[in-house]
C-alpha cells in the first residue's frame, strides 16, 4: 500500500453501524489533491453516510480518516472545517433569514471564536472577497436580498459560494444538481469547472451526464463498501456495477 | 465604502423616544407610587432584552429566568440586609449583628458565604456574576452535550423549581420562604423614602436604556447574526467552523446577567427579594412579556413588559380572580396568532406605511451602495 501521507485524504478501514447494521463497512479509498472524485451508488449505498463521517457529523465506529496526514475521526466539526475541509448539505442549507451578503460573511473565515465574532469588522478584504465570489455563483446583483427570496437552484449556488469563501482544500458535495432544472443544472456544472480547481472534491451525484462531465475518478457504493473504482469508463463497463447499479 | 455608523439612524430615534418616554414622559405624569410600579416593570425589561438575545436570536428558550433575576435580587439583598443588621440595630438577639432570620433558625455565626457581601464593591460584581456563573455551568453540561430546544427549556424549568425549594428550605441560610425582607439603606442612605424612590428609578431606568444600547452593539455584530443563523441552521453554522456551543453558552450568560441586573434593581426599588419570584411561575410570567411585545425586538419586549404588567396591575386591582385567565388568553393569542408579538405588528402595519413616505429618498441613491447597504441594514431585525 502506498504511504497515506501522498494522498489528500486517505479513508481506511472505515467502519459505522447503527445498532448492528453496517451502514459503511471497512471502506477504503483515497484521494489526491486537485482530484475531481465522484461516489455513485444505489440508494442506501451509504453515499452520505461516508462524508458525514469525513466531516465529523457521525463518529465512526472503526477505522480512520486522515487528512494531509492528520486523523480526522477525532476531532470536532469546527475542527475538521478549520482543518481545510468543506461540506455541502443535500438540501440547500443556508440563513434563509439574512441576506445574501451575511450568508457569505458569516462564512468568511475569520473571527470563528465567540470574542471574535464580536469584534469582526466588516472590512474592504471581507467586502471584496464576499463580492468575488458572490459574482462566481451568479448572485451579486442579489447580495442584498434575503436568502429567503431566492430560487432553489440559487440556494444551492449560495452554499457552493459559503463553501469557496472558506476556500477548503477538499470540498465534499452532496447531490449538487438534484431538484435543478436544465438550465440551472449547465450553469451549475459551468460554475464547479471554474471554481474545482486548486482543490479536490468529493461529489455525490446520481445524474450521470454530471458525472461524466465533471468525474476524474468514480467510485461506485454499494451496501457500505466500494464496487468498483476507476475512470467513468471503467466503472461503466463493470458487469457488477451494472448488476447492482446502472442495469436499472 | 465607509463602515456604517455604530447604530443606524432608525433605531437610534427608537431607543431615544424609548428613552424619552420612561426618563421624562412617565415621572412627570405619574404619582409616586405609580411610577415605583413602572419601575419594578422596568427591572423584568432586563430580563426581557437577554430573552430577546437568546430566545428571539439563538432560539434558545429558557424557562427559568426567574433563577438568575433571583440570584442578582439575592445578591443585593444580601448586601442590604448585612447593612441593616447592625450589632446595635440586632442588639437584642441572641447573636447580634447577623440578619434577624438567622437568629430566629438559631444560627449563631454568619455563613461563609454570607460574608463577601459586606463589601459593596463585590455586591456589584457579584449582581451579573452570580447568575452568569451559573448560566455558564447550566449551558457547558448542556449545550455541549447539544442539549436543546424543548428538553433544555424544561432543565431550566426545573432547576428554577430546585432554587425555589432549596431556598425555602434553608431558611436559616436564606430567610425561607419570606426572603429577605425589611432593607432599610444603601451606604446608610435610606432607600424607603419617596426620593430614594425616584432616584433609583432613574437609575434602574438609565442602566435600563446602557443595556438596551449593548444588547443592539451585540445585535449588530457578527456575533448577532450567527445567533440567528444558529437559530436556523445550527449544522451549516457548525460546518462553517464555529463551535456553536461556545456561542449559546455565551448568549445564555449574558441574558443571566441582564437578568441579575433586572433583579438588583427590583429588591432595591421594592426593598426586599423572595422565592416567589425564582420558581417556574415568574420565570414563564417573564417569557410571556417578552414574547408579548415582540421576542425579536428589543424595543419591542420593553414596551411589551410595560404593558402587561401595566394590565396586570390594573386587572389585579379590579377582578383579581380573572387576571391569570387574561394573561393566558394572551399568550395563547401571540402564539397562536402573531407570533413576532406587538413589534411584528408594528412592523407589519407600519413599515408599508413608512415604505410609501419615503419613496424619493431611495431613488436619489446610487445604484451600488444601496446593494451593501441594505446587506449592511439587514443584520438588525
Amino acid at each position: 500500500m502506498t504511504e497515506p501521507a501522498d494522498f489528500l485524504l486517505a479513508v481506511e478501514g472505515l467502519t459505522v453501524s447503527f445498532d448492528g447494521f453496517k451502514a459503511v463497512d471497512d471502506l477504503s479509498f483515497y484521494v489526491d489533491a486537485n482530484e475531481i472524485r465522484v461516489i455513485i451508488g444505489p440508494n442506501g449505498a451509504g453515499k452520505t453516510t461516508v462524508l458525514d463521517l469525513i466531516c465529523g457529523r457521525t463518529r465512526a465506529s472503526a477505522g480512520s480518516v486522515r487528512f494531509r496526514g492528520r486523523e480526522l475521526t477525532q476531532l470536532k466539526e469546527h475542527q475538521i472545517v478549520q482543518a481545510g475541509v468543506g461540506r455541502k448539505f443535500q438540501t440547500p442549507s443556508i440563513y434563509e433569514d439574512l441576506t445574501v451578503f451575511e450568508n457569505l460573511e458569516i462564512s468568511f473565515p475569520r473571527g470563528r471564536s465567540v470574542f471574535g465574532a464580536l469584534a469582526f469588522r466588516r472590512d474592504a478584504p471581507v467586502r471584496e472577497r464576499v463580492r468575488e465570489v458572490a459574482s462566481l455563483i451568479f448572485l451579486e446583483p442579489l447580495l442584498g436580498e434575503r436568502a429567503e427570496a431566492l430560487s432553489h437552484g440559487q440556494k444551492q449556488w449560495l452554499e457552493i459560494g459559503m463553501l469557496l469563501i472558506q476556500d477548503p482544500a477538499l470540498l465534499m458535495l452532496d447531490e449538487p444538481v438534484a431538484g435543478m432544472s436544465v438550465s440551472e443544472r449547465r450553469k451549475t456544472a459551468e460554475l464547479l469547472r471554474r471554481v474545482l480547481r486548486d482543490r479536490a472534491v468529493l461529489v455525490i451525484e446520481h445524474d450521470m451526464g454530471f458525472v461524466e462531465d465533471i468525474a476524474h475518478r468514480v467510485t461506485v457504493l454499494h451496501q457500505g463498501r466500494v464496487l468498483s473504482e476507476g475512470s467513468m469508463q471503467h466503472v461503466k463497463s463493470d458487469p457488477k456495477v451494472v448488476e447492482v447499479y446502472l442495469g436499472h | 465604502m465607509t463602515e456604517s455608523r455604530v447604530l443606524p439612524r432608525k433605531d437610534l430615534i427608537a431607543v431615544l423616544i424609548f428613552a424619552a418616554l420612561i426618563l421624562l414622559v412617565l415621572p412627570l405624569a405619574l404619582e409616586p407610587f405609580r411610577l415605583n410600579l413602572v419601575g419594578k416593570y422596568l427591572t423584568y425589561g432586563f430580563v426581557g432584552l437577554g430573552l430577546v438575545l437568546c430566545w428571539g436570536d439563538a432560539g434558545i428558550l429558557s424557562l427559568g429566568q426567574g433563577i438568575f433575576f433571583g440570584l442578582g435580587g439575592y445578591c443585593m439583598a444580601m448586601f442590604l440586609k448585612l447593612e441593616a443588621s447592625t450589632p446595635e440595630a440586632t442588639k437584642i438577639q441572641s447573636t447580634p449583628g447577623i440578619p434577624d432570620f438567622m437568629d430566629w433558625n438559631q444560627l449563631t455565626a454568619l455563613p461563609w458565604f454570607w460574608r463577601p457581601f459586606h463589601s459593596l464593591a463585590f455586591t456589584i460584581a457579584a449582581v451579573p456574576l452570580v447568575p452568569a456563573l451559573l448560566a455558564f455551568v447550566i449551558g457547558l453540561a448542556m449545550f455541549k452535550r447539544r442539549v436543546g430546544g424543548t428538553y433544555f427549556a424544561i432543565i431550566t424549568q426545573a432547576i428554577a423549581a430546585i432554587l425555589t425549594i432549596l431556598i425555602i428550605g434553608q431558611q436559616g441560610y436564606t430567610g425561607g420562604v419570606n426572603g429577605i425582607t425589611d432593607l432599610r439603606t444603601l451606604l446608610g442612605w435610606d432607600i424607603r423614602t419617596d426620593h430614594a424612590k425616584l432616584v433609583l428609578y432613574f437609575v434602574s431606568g438609565g442602566l435600563l436604556i446602557a443595556c438596551l444600547l449593548a444588547a443592539q452593539l451585540v445585535r449588530r455584530s457578527k456575533l448577532g447574526r450567527i445567533l440567528v443563523a444558529m437559530r436556523e441552521r445550527e449544522d451549516r453554522v457548525r460546518f462553517s467552523g464555529y463551535d456553536v456551543a461556545n456561542f449559546k453558552i455565551f448568549v445564555f450568560c449574558v441574558a443571566a446577567a441582564l437578568a441579575g441586573i433586572g433583579g438588583a434593581m427590583f429588591t432595591l426599588q421594592v426593598g426586599f427579594m423572595s422565592p416567589s419570584f425564582v420558581g417556574i411561575v415568574p420565570s414563564i410570567e417573564l417569557v410571556i412579556f417578552a414574547a408579548v411585545g415582540g421576542r425579536t425586538s428589543l424595543l419591542g419586549a420593553l414596551y411589551g413588559t410595560l404593558l402587561v404588567n401595566w394590565a396586570k396591575t390594573t386587572f389585579s386591582e379590579d377582578l383579581p380572580q380573572l387576571w391569570l385567565f387574561a394573561m393566558g388568553a394572551l399568550f395563547i393569542a401571540v402564539v397562536v396568532a402573531f407570533p413576532n408579538g406587538l413589534a411584528g405588528l408594528v412592523q407589519d402595519s407600519l413599515a408599508p406605511v413608512l415604505a410609501r413616505l419615503r419613496p424619493q429618498r431611495a431613488e436619489l441613491r446610487p445604484t451600488a451602495p444601496t446593494v451593501v447597504d441594505a446587506a449592511e441594514q439587514g443584520g438588525v431585525r
